[in-house]
């Protein structure tokens, strides 16, 4: 046995094709749970048989939002909270692409939330994939919309006294066609999801919740073990559980599954219908 | 027509196959006439959920191939201005067209104004060079419009219509001619199999060929500071040769890019500078002036950015003085005094916003100026 032949072993990943090697190493700190949900992501892309030559990914701005920068298919890296419109854009202008954005929860829901929830509204057809770390981890560990009440983050020395989005809720609420939350633990349920997600026709949403140790967790006492302890012991699944009922509370229990899974026209099905009708 | 349908006509003419809007007065009716125009040559129109989004959305449907544009005003104007940083840095063709009313804020909304010109040359944050044309009248705009596309695909960057509510909303006969009379310019495209493809890497006029998603490329583009390849690079030196080149392609291409008319330049002593509605205002003043002896002439810009440095250094070197009107309360004077640089005495005539400039206004400068 030459141990060239075990380097050589060692060099090949699975995922080596849809990866910029050449971008590797990625800028996510030791613990974070991005690198899991996205090489979920790439699993799922990989395994969905499409022309990956038709596959676009879209990030916004933060940790997360470098995925589109590691990701070796046609990838736009955009401005912060914008990704959804530019994903909007593309997919317009050229229906035969599958589009994927993927971005973290201050990007998507804070300074883009207006853009999700019209994108859910419209049932645009993107799939969205947010990673859910609970805080902005790129600019080191600020409050953000998914924050848990009472946190403590840099802007809420004395406790976070907001309340978070429920997630899932906001998406249903909003027209989304299929929404699930998943764990970076999940991975098996994760990755199948974020496969179905793709093939499905219409605004697809999964949230992955993912540990951010360096900026969330050493401020609220949440090592990483701890994180995918509580991942593992406080979480159900419950498949097509009421969004009313997704709250996240990591103390009481966190509610996994696919909570949506409707079928509904499209924006383009409708504009096509809309504006080709006979007058 | 009036001056906003022109627009849009110009913009089908130019082969605009998306546009993403959003109301705003006095832009409106561009998007309401394409609107009912686009599925009719095969495109799309989106009505998105601000001018952020519009934005955005515009840059997308230009990164899948398809010529796009979008028309707002000041207030969208300024939340535009992020994403057209965004395009500007990743050097994506597009038109965007404000139709300018009077500000600050929500100011004047029925009422024209010229008083967006530095926030078209200055607005986004950085360094950067931009284009900027401005028609005076429902005609030129249909042809500006199309100009406009053929130089952001051209040059790979978003190209500006600062046009006013004068124009937009000004009827005027526009003859639209056959498509054979048109000259349209598609961006270049990467030689076929270049694999591997790099977005950034200069041709010989300094503007990369441009690939599109879908093409299997597998390209990647980014507003961070980056390489040729498209990828982010954070360092000095990159950045420094980022910046140098997306300016430079502007800056060495100027003359082509650069269009004015001229009217009695030859022999004039005093030069009225002006452009967009407030050009028609000053034209009728100079030929006043010049029916009572006064050798005035007039430089008409249809491009406002890149200022046309040279042609007025030259004029600074022959003539006793200049007059710069607008409807601001001097925004391109500042430019124009800028390239004239104190040889000669230089006027202004303008003011906030709501109507436009008098000739009468321009005509007492012209009279009383020497």
């Amino acid at each position: 046995m030459s141990i060239q032949s075990d380097q050589s072993d060692q060099q090949t990943h699975p995922l080596d094709d849809l990866l910029r090697k050449d971008r590797i190493p990625h800028i996510w700190c030791p613990g974070c749970g991005i690198g899991t949900a996205f090489s979920a992501c790439l699993y799922a892309i990989k395994s969905s048989k499409l022309d990956l030559d038709h596959v676009s990914m879209v990030s916004g701005i933060g940790c997360s939002g470098r995925g589109a920068g590691y990701i070796n298919l046609d990838s736009f890296h955009t401005t912060h909270g914008r990704a959804i419109p530019f994903a909007t854009g593309l997919k317009l202008a050229n229906p035969d692409l599958t589009v994927v954005v993927f971005s973290g929860d201050g990007d998507l829901f804070a300074i883009g939330g207006n853009h999700f929830i019209h994108a859910a509204r419209r049932n645009m057809d993107l799939t969205v994939i947010c990673v859910n770390n609970l805080n902005y981890g790129m600019t080191g560990g600020q409050v953000a919309a998914t924050t848990p009440h009472l946190a403590k983050t840099t802007t809420t020395p004395a406790g976070n006294p907001e309340t978070p989005f429920n997630l899932p809720l906001l998406a249903y609420a909003s027209g989304a066609t299929y929404v699930a939350r998943w764990t970076i633990l999940h991975t098996r349920d994760l990755t199948e999801s974020i496969g179905e997600a793709i093939q499905k026709k219409g605004f697809s949403f999964i949230e992955v919740l993912a540990p951010c140790p360096v900026n969330y967790g050493r401020r609220n006492k949440l090592k990483p073990l701890d994180v995918l302890r509580i991942y593992q012991e406080k979480s159900i699944i419950k498949h097509f559980a009421s969004p009313s009922e997704l709250h996240l509370d990591l103390e009481k229990g966190i509610t996994l599954g696919k909570f949506v899974d409707q079928d509904k026209p499209t924006w383009l099905d409708m504009y096509y219908k809309t504006t080709r009708k006979k007058s | 027509m009036t001056g906003d349908e022109a627009c849009a006509e110009g913009a089908l003419a130019a082969g605009c196959k998306f546009f993403g809007g959003y109301p705003i007065t006095p832009a409106t009716e561009i998007a309401e006439h394409i609107a009912k125009r686009l599925p009719q040559v095969g495109g799309v129109f989106i009505q998105m959920e601000d001018e952020i989004a519009a934005m955005a959305s515009v840059l997308g449907a230009s990164w899948a191939g398809v010529k796009s544009m979008t028309a707002t005003s000041g207030p969208g104007f300024s939340l535009m201005l992020e994403n057209i940083g965004l395009g500007i840095c990743t050097e994506t063709p597009c038109v965007v067209v404000n139709v300018q009313r009077a500000g600050p804020s929500t100011g004047l909304p029925t009422l024209g104004a010229q008083s967006d010109m530095m926030q078209a040359r200055w607005g986004s944050h950085g360094h950067y060079e931009i284009i900027a044309l401005s028609p005076s009248s429902p005609q030129e705009i249909f042809y500006q419009t199309i100009t406009a596309f053929n130089l952001s695909e051209m040059y790979r960057l978003p190209v500006l219509i600062m046009t006013d509510e004068i124009i937009g909303h000004m009827s005027e006969r526009v003859v639209i001619p056959e498509a054979s009379e048109i000259q349209l310019f598609n961006r270049i495209k990467p030689e076929e199999k270049s694999m591997p493809y790099w977005p950034y890497i200069p041709g010989a006029d300094g503007v990369s060929p441009m690939a599109v998603a879908g093409e299997g490329y597998r390209f990647h583009i980014t507003g961070l500071t980056h390489d040729e390849k498209g990828y982010p690079v954070m360092s000095a030196e990159a950045h420094v040769h980022m910046v140098e080149r997306i300016t430079e392609k502007i800056k060495r291409n100027i003359s082509h890019i650069i269009d004015t008319e001229g009217y009695y330049l030859e022999d004039a002593e005093i030069v009225v500078v002006s452009y967009g509605v407030s050009s028609r205002t000053s034209l009728s003043a100079v030929y006043e002036a010049r029916s009572m002896g006064i050798k005035a002439g007039l430089l008409r810009l249809k491009t406002v950015w890149p200022f046309p440095e040279a042609i007025l250094r030259t004029l600074a070197s022959r003539v006793k003085g200049f007059v710069t009107v607008e409807i601001n309360l001097g925004q391109i004077h500042l430019e124009v005094q800028r390239c004239v640089g104190g040889n000669v005495p230089t006027f202004f005539v303008g003011h906030a916003g709501g109507t436009i400039i008098p000739p009468e206004h321009v005509l007492s400068v012209l009279k009383d100026a020497f």
